[in-house]
């Protein structure tokens, strides 16, 4: 962030009245409108599907509730690739719907195009809405248990009971959803660039390559951020009067049967078939294409140790930096810091790596002088286009999914037992090592998973930042696509949906062995310390 | 003391992570694709032993060499497009080089007076026309895609994309800029969809019959024809037929390049023009063209059949510099006319 703010401060601003005249009134709408489509869709199908599986038991549940999960695997810009392959004039799609139809030209048929905001916006909400839906189970499951009862008493149900009761006792889960959502969303430049929309993010990079100004790019970037940060305030401060600690009982869901059953079940299939189930298996045919045809690609091995490495670190250092920053906020009661850590989220990857390249060049700059002041020899090494300034890197991209799952997670947590162990004397490190650690080790496991997720989708950072010789499952993907032989990257591709999905399994099983003690009845620790409680609340 | 354990585990483990500088091998920084060089850089280690490391960049090479500085492990640096090539010796990234061999491969437009960049390949950016819908006697020009005739029948990707602007900064050239703004205009409310999607979309959506006619690069016409992509996108592609339009002036077809530049501080400066020299060589120039079908810099060596059979290329006279020259230019006048909106 540091080194942004200098390259945007060298830059003169002479850029600013064209972009302020040709591209961002434009780009600032189209965000406007991308981000409020993303967010309303992400909300309905993250917000419905949580609720169906929190509070009924129907057909396949437990499948689809963890089935739910999967398409946070699937990074946007190859669901965006697979669609419209799908779904163009000449794609499966239309030609049998042109067969059935008896319609012999393409022509015959106009169908809207993918390459489209609607397009773009549809796209993108079927891969993002798992962030919602995630933090926004774990609080119907729990928290709601008491409240509900209450109201079915009075009379609520269904979607009432949803509308007056779930939803608003949610809130700030479903706030932590999808603003890291939207965040993705907005990061994303492949998918949106594809689909030719043309965000705020898309203009920081066409004002950083094309117009050849990285200082004003840099500086589109921090407005960016500000936005960000102004946009998570607001939310903050539109639910002050919220205050909710309640009972963490987990709810009891209530029996559906026949057609009720099916359509509760048909409505939490239809996100997993479009985010995932599609276009993977579109995936898997031009895959399974290429491999008879040229055999699997040589390198397939490395590559996927490559990318599950960096990932693993990447979640280390992001959890372990995240827990530092969202304990310092809960000891020193600030929250602005930790919400300007959250909106690096936001900032495009690529900026974040020419940023942290140039800070990384100036420290072994500056580590060389005064090693060669001190009388040494010049240093072999250098941090930049090393792997640990790639680590770093996530750290500062990821940096959001912990610091604000740990926040949401703190919120449950009473602050009297912090209360209570300063007061016998225990010191900031005891009391986040004996009393915060063991009670936040589920928020802890699924912010961990989902940096791995993310860092294994990560493409800019990793392009620019990644030591020589080495390629990732993104990047082969990438150099592939950017070919335009995005099928010859396929198996990759696949690949790489595949071993960032381990965790979403990884995570199912978890919860089902969380489940089965609560069933025995353990006490309130394990409902704090055990899977949804915190989890990304 | 757990803690401590993990702790410093940690800190060995990042400390392995760093980046140690390499001597007696090539280092290459390239944002050409690696499974289209790859063979190259074998052939290249095979045949003279050095090792050869390589990192596959996209935008911000230049800004990584840069703040790498005296220490980076950059040799040799390969790009696509004349505007990224120069942006290089530019920023004072690069290195004079002189080379009797390189000099006698490379025609004198393609290469760099002083040495500091050299043309490895050329890149045509031509015009597809739909077999059906377009009549065999019709060869539109660059400037003819701005006609009142074609209105609804043009498909292009978006413009601010380097083959893009490089082909409006060489409009800029010929035409000055009130023209290549009213040129773009009439392009853009000539467009039969927004400009999205790659350049191998223009020949799917011309089978597709979104659009008529439409700009790509002649290589994708020789990949997706040589069934390389699969059978779908040879159907695409038989749809359509090639024209190497040229500007008003009629001297020939806007052609971008590839190309190479030694690093400034390069550790192996020896190594990487025994590397440049080897990547002119007939047999390496060949094997470029055949590997992504572009033409090859060199004169005499043949470009791949299914390129060849189109005809011969007449690159346009608008010179690498001119292009990088206009770039930043074109890129706002393509804002100015609202192209990609």
């Amino acid at each position: 962030m540091v080194s942004l703010a200098t390259i945007a401060a060298r830059g003169s601003g002479e850029l600013w009245p064209h972009l302020l005249r040709h591209v961002l009134p434009s780009a600032l709408i189209e965000t406007a409108a991308f981000l409020s489509g993303v967010g309303l869709l992400v909300l309905l199908i993250g917000g419905a599907t949580a609720w169906l599986v929190t509070q009924y038991h129907f057909a396949c549940r437990r499948l689809l509730s963890w089935a739910l999960l999967l398409p946070l695997a699937m990074p946007a810009y190859i669901a965006a690739y697979a669609y419209m392959d799908v779904l163009h004039p000449i794609g499966p799609v239309q030609s049998v719907l042109r067969a059935v139809l008896g319609i012999t030209d393409p022509r015959g048929l106009a169908l809207p195009d993918i390459r489209s905001l609607g397009g773009c916006i549809l796209v993108t909400s079927f891969v993002l809405y798992p962030y919602v839906y995630l933090s926004a189970r774990a609080a119907f499951a729990v928290q709601a248990a008491d409240a509900l009862w209450a109201a079915r008493g009075l009379g609520a149900s269904g979607f009432c009971l949803f509308r007056r009761v779930g939803l608003p006792m949610a809130r700030p889960a479903l706030a932590v959803g999808v603003s890291l959502a939207l965040m993705e969303a907005l990061n994303d430049v492949g998918a949106s660039e594809f689909l030719g929309v043309r965000t705020l993010t898309v203009s920081v990079y066409v004002t950083w390559l094309t117009r050849g100004s990285l200082e004003g790019a840099a500086q589109i970037s921090l407005l960016l951020v500000g936005l960000v940060v102004l946009l998570l305030s607001l939310e903050r401060w539109g639910r002050t009067h919220y205050g909710f600690v309640g009972d963490i009982r987990p709810s009891d869901p209530i029996d559906l049967t026949g057609g009720q059953s099916v359509m509760a079940a048909l409505a939490c299939f239809l996100p997993v078939a479009f985010g995932f189930l599609l276009p993977v298996s579109h995936l898997a045919v031009t895959a399974w294409e290429r491999t008879v045809a040229f055999g699997m690609p040589r390198d397939l091995p490395i590559w996927i140790a490559n990318s599950a490495w960096f990932a693993i670190w990447a979640a280390l250092v992001t959890v372990g930096g995240g827990l530092i920053v969202a304990f310092a906020a809960r000891v020193s009661g600030g929250g602005f810091l930790s919400r300007l850590g959250v909106a690096g989220y936001a900032l495009p990857g690529g900026v974040v790596a020419v940023g942290s390249i140039i800070g990384t060049g100036a420290m072994d700059e500056a580590a060389n002088t005064v090693w060669l002041a001190i009388g040494g020899t010049a240093i072999a090494w250098t941090l930049t286009g090393s792997a640990l300034a790639l680590v770093m890197a996530y750290a500062v991209r990821f940096l959001a999914i912990p610091v604000s799952g740990f926040d949401a997670a703190y919120a449950r947590l009473d602050p009297d037992y912090d209360n209570a162990a300063r007061g016998l004397g225990c010191q900031p490190g005891r009391l986040l090592r004996r009393i915060h650690l063991p009670m936040l080790r589920w928020p802890l496991t699924v912010v961990a998973l989902l940096v791995f997720m993310d860092a294994m989708k990560e493409l800019p950072a990793t392009l620019l930042l990644r030591p020589v010789n080495v390629e990732t499952l993104a990047t082969a993907v990438y150099g592939e696509a950017i070919r335009g032989t995005y099928e010859d990257g396929a198996m990759a591709a696949l690949a790489l949906v595949v071993v960032a999905m381990l965790p979403a399994a990884f995570m199912a099983l978890m919860e089902g062995r969380w489940r089965r003690t609560l069933k025995r009845g353990t006490a309130m620790r394990t409902a704090i310390s055990g899977p949804p409680a915190g989890a990304l609340r | 003391m757990k803690w401590s354990i993990l702790a410093s585990a940690l800190a060995i483990g990042l400390t392995a992570l760093c980046n140690p500088a390499g001597a007696a091998e090539v280092t290459l920084y390239t944002t050409r694709e690696p499974g289209l060089i790859r063979p190259l850089l074998d052939a290249w280690t095979a045949s003279t032993g050095t090792k050869v490391n390589t990192v596959f960049l996209q935008g911000g090479l230049a800004e990584r060499v840069q703040s790498e500085g005296a220490r980076s492990p950059a040799d040799l640096m390969i790009v696509v497009d004349a505007a990224t090539l120069l942006d290089l010796a530019r920023r004072d990234l690069t290195q004079p080089i002189r080379s009797e061999a390189l000099d006698s491969a490379i025609p004198a437009k393609f290469r760099d007076p002083s040495g500091h960049w050299f043309g490895l390949s050329l890149r045509a950016r031509v015009i597809f026309v739909s077999k059906d819908r377009v009549p065999a006697t019709e060869n539109p020009t660059y400037e003819d895609l701005a006609n009142e005739r074609w209105k609804g029948r043009v498909c292009i990707r978006g413009g601010q994309h380097p083959y893009n602007t490089a082909l409006f900064s060489a409009m800029l050239a010929k035409h000055g800029e009130a023209k290549l703004e009213a040129w773009l205009t009439g392009l853009k409310s000539n467009l039969a969809r927004r400009p999205a999607g790659g350049d191998r979309d223009v020949a799917k959506d011309i089978l597709a019959g979104q659009c008529d006619v439409g700009v790509a690069n002649i290589y994708y016409f020789g990949l997706m024809m040589s069934g390389a992509g699969g059978p779908e996108q040879k159907k695409w592609v038989e749809a359509v037929r090639v024209v190497f339009p040229a500007f008003s002036d009629k001297i020939g077809t806007h052609t971008n390049i590839s190309g190479a530049a030694v690093a400034k501080h390069a550790p192996n400066r020896d190594g990487a023009v025994r590397m440049l020299e080897f990547l002119v060589t007939p047999d390496a120039q060949r094997m470029l063209a055949e590997g992504n079908f572009e033409a090859p810099v060199r004169l005499g060596v043949p470009a791949h059949p299914i390129i060849a059979a189109l005809g011969p290329l007449r690159p346009d006279s608008v010179t690498p510099a001119q292009i990088a020259d206009g770039r930043q230019a074109a890129s706002l006048a393509v804002d100015r006319v609202h192209f990609d909106q």
